[in-house]
């Protein structure tokens, strides 16, 4: 149970937003643009983040706790 | 439903009682006008009527069926509801019977993720949350009905027509021992979520419908585990569903599950698939032991309500005003704080207390709530059962990172009910004050509990009408004194308590000082409160909760 936030975290109130617009995007994007959209939204998050080194932090975070059996 | 070979009331735990229709006056020609009229004896009906009571205000208490509703339903009790019954008195069998409890858990497949602690202090008089199956608390409420000469309960009473006017409704009845007018200057309707007097009266709920459909079954064994309440997000038990597991007394537990999309539900409630489903999942939290299953329904999320709960002399309660999805536990909750509210205004009118504008209050309070819940209910309701695609990566993504990390697991949170606070009533007047304060309850919020050196609490010292709260270390000033007595004065029911420790518990809780004063309302809410007493603000605060609505 780590919490290895190295920049300014965003409250809880805005990172429920934050759920609420990925998951609406998502849709926007549709199903078959989705992996597209979400790889072009943690590029340019990448960019916003002014240094690469947490943009790599944020890869292995993302990167554990994979399904065996694939997810949603 | 149950078991093949059983009916519908034989339950492995329960024995339903009959109750017989009622010889009235209006059988044999005799009619009156009656003072209030409830439609229904659900929970929320029979907490309206004990409340009234409460007043002195009789009541006429009508229910359709002869016994109380069938299955477990509505299973969670939480604390304001829990105060209420005490308010009403009839809180002792629900404590004594109930389990109660304030943690939880959430696991996303094989792992936890969440650990809920719902808030509570030694000041508490009541846990955040009880458990105890619907039928007992209908059963303990009734108990405390037939105690009370004030309610005429009739069973086997169906309301089959009703017809308005300004100022009463004449409702039809119709026994097994036939069927009568019943003439009643106001009507409470809370005859739950189908509501006939809503389709009589042409009325409709609006709002949301949701994705996701649930069954709701409830098994009798014996399973070492706390009372909390367990979620699990994609459990092997229910691939790709959410489940939500909760201990009720007599060795009963509730196990909802979601259903899979494209399942039908014609299929869903077939005994052998709940069997099958249920097994499952008791398999997954590793239950070796036997289990017998006792009742099941099924069950979708809705955010429903009535624009306006009011309709000339008819006034809407519980589920007939609202329908509110079960997650986060508010369908039975956010009723009974209907009841208690409605109770004390019509009681406050009736006895001419009060003005009839009082019960405009009514509405905009309690669907404020209910639209509150519907918030909050919203978000949880796309957790538990994510509508899209997007929804259901999002939780997914969520739901992963918080197997490792904090800072998602938020998001898992079931978002249990809390007490509402009334923040824009037209019982409130002088909001301004809350400025003057740094700590304590806001005006609208319900007051806070304080544990006293005798063990007791100070809200038990609140009579049943509104209480004001003085803290003064000296005897109270003249202009103090004379305010009292005009409060008095004004409702039969005042109650003061002078609170001498300036530097106390209760003085720390309310954020108070010399001359503070509180105004709360016969629900326990803060009608207004001053840092230092400004007697014309409370005189006025007073006339308003006594339905004067001059600015
Ligand atoms: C199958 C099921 C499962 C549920 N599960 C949950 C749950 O898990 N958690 C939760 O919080 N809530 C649950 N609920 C909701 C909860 O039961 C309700 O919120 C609660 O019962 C509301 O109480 P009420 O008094 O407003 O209405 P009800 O309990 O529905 O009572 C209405 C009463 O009105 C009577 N009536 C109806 N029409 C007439 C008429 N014309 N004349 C006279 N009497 C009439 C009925 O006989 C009934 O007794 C469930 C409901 C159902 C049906």
């Amino acid at each position: 149970m780590t919490e290895t936030a190295t920049t300014p975290t965003t409250p809880f109130d805005e990172l429920e937003q934050a759920y609420e617009a990925l998951a609406q995007a998502i849709d926007r994007a549709g199903p078959h643009n989705e992996a597209v959209f979400l790889a072009k939204l943690a590029l340019t998050l990448g960019q916003q983040l002014g240094s690469v080194a947490p943009f790599k932090e944020a890869i292995a975070m993302a990167l554990q706790d994979l399904p065996a059996r694939g997810g949603a | 439903m149950r078991p093949a070979g059983r009916g519908e009331l034989d339950s492995l735990y329960f024995s339903y009682p009959t109750f017989a229709a009622k010889a009235v006056p209006e059988l044999d020609g005799i009619a009156s006008t009656h003072k209030v009229t409830i439609v229904g004896a659900g929970p929320i009906g029979m907490t309206a009527a004990l409340t009234l009571a409460r007043y002195g205000i009789a009541s006429v208490l009508l229910d359709a069926k002869s016994t109380f509703n069938d299955g477990s339903r509505a299973t969670c009790i939480a604390r304001p509801s829990m105060q209420i019954f005490d308010r009403i008195g009839a809180v002792a069998p629900f404590v004594e019977k109930s389990l109660g409890w304030r943690h939880g858990r959430s696991y996303f497949r094989d792992h936890q993720i969440y650990r809920l602690e719902m808030p509570h202090s030694d000041d508490e008089k009541y846990l955040p949350m009880y458990n105890l199956q619907q039928q007992y608390m209908e059963q303990y409420l009734h108990d405390a009905v037939t105690a009370q000469p004030l309610i005429d309960m009739r069973w086997q009473s169906e309301v089959t027509g009703i017809a308005t006017a300004e100022r009463s409704a004449m409702l039809q009845v119709t026994s097994p021992l036939g069927s009568y007018a019943l003439d009643s200057a106001y009507v409470l309707a809370a005859d739950g979520a189908r509501s006939p007097m809503r389709s009589m009266l042409g009325l409709r709920l609006k709002g949301e419908n949701y994705e996701g459909r649930y069954v709701i079954a409830d098994v009798q064994m014996d399973h070492d585990f706390p009372t909390e309440r367990r979620a699990f997000f994609d459990p092997a038990g229910n691939p790709g569903g959410t489940v939500l597991i909760h201990k009720q007394p007599d060795n009963i537990w509730r196990v909802d599950y979601q259903l899979r999309e494209g399942e039908s539900e014609v299929d869903a409630v077939r005994e052998d698939n709940i069997r099958a489903r249920v097994g499952a999942i008791l398999d997954d939290i590793g239950h070796t032991g036997p289990w017998a299953l006792e009742w099941w329904s099924i069950y979708t999320a809705n955010t429903l309500a009535l624009d306006d709960y009011r309709h000339g002399p008819v006034i809407f309660i519980g589920d007939s005003a609202h329908i509110v999805p079960i997650f986060g536990v508010r369908g039975l909750n956010n009723g009974i704080a209907d009841a208690h509210n409605i109770g004390w205004k019509l009681g406050y009118v009736v006895n001419r207390w009060a003005d009839a504008a009082l019960l405009d209050s009514y509405t905009p309070e309690r669907r404020g709530a209910t639209l509150d819940v519907f918030a909050n209910a919203k978000k949880s309701t796309r957790f538990m059962t994510p509508p899209t695609r997007g929804w259901a990566l999002a939780r997914e993504a969520a739901l992963s990172l918080a197997i490792s990390h904090d800072f998602t697991r938020g998001l898992a949170n079931p978002r249990q009910m809390q007490p509402y606070t009334y923040a824009d009533s037209p019982l409130t007047r002088f909001p301004a004050r809350d400025g003057e304060f740094t700590a304590g309850p806001v005006c609208g919020a319900a007051a806070p509990n304080v544990r006293l050196a005798d063990g007791g609490h100070l809200l038990d010292q609140a009579g049943d009408g509104f209480t004001g709260i003085l803290f003064s270390a000296n005897t109270p000033s003249d202009e103090a004194a004379d305010l009292l007595q005009d409060l008095a004065a004004a409702d039969p029911k005042f109650t003061v308590h002078v609170i001498l420790d300036l530097d106390g518990a209760i003085a720390s809780t309310y954020g108070a000082g010399a001359n503070t004063f509180y105004l709360l309302r016969p629900d326990l809410h803060v009608a207004g409160r001053w840092r230092s007493l400004v007697p014309d603000e409370v005189r006025r605060t007073l006339a308003a909760g006594l339905g004067d609505s001059a600015p």
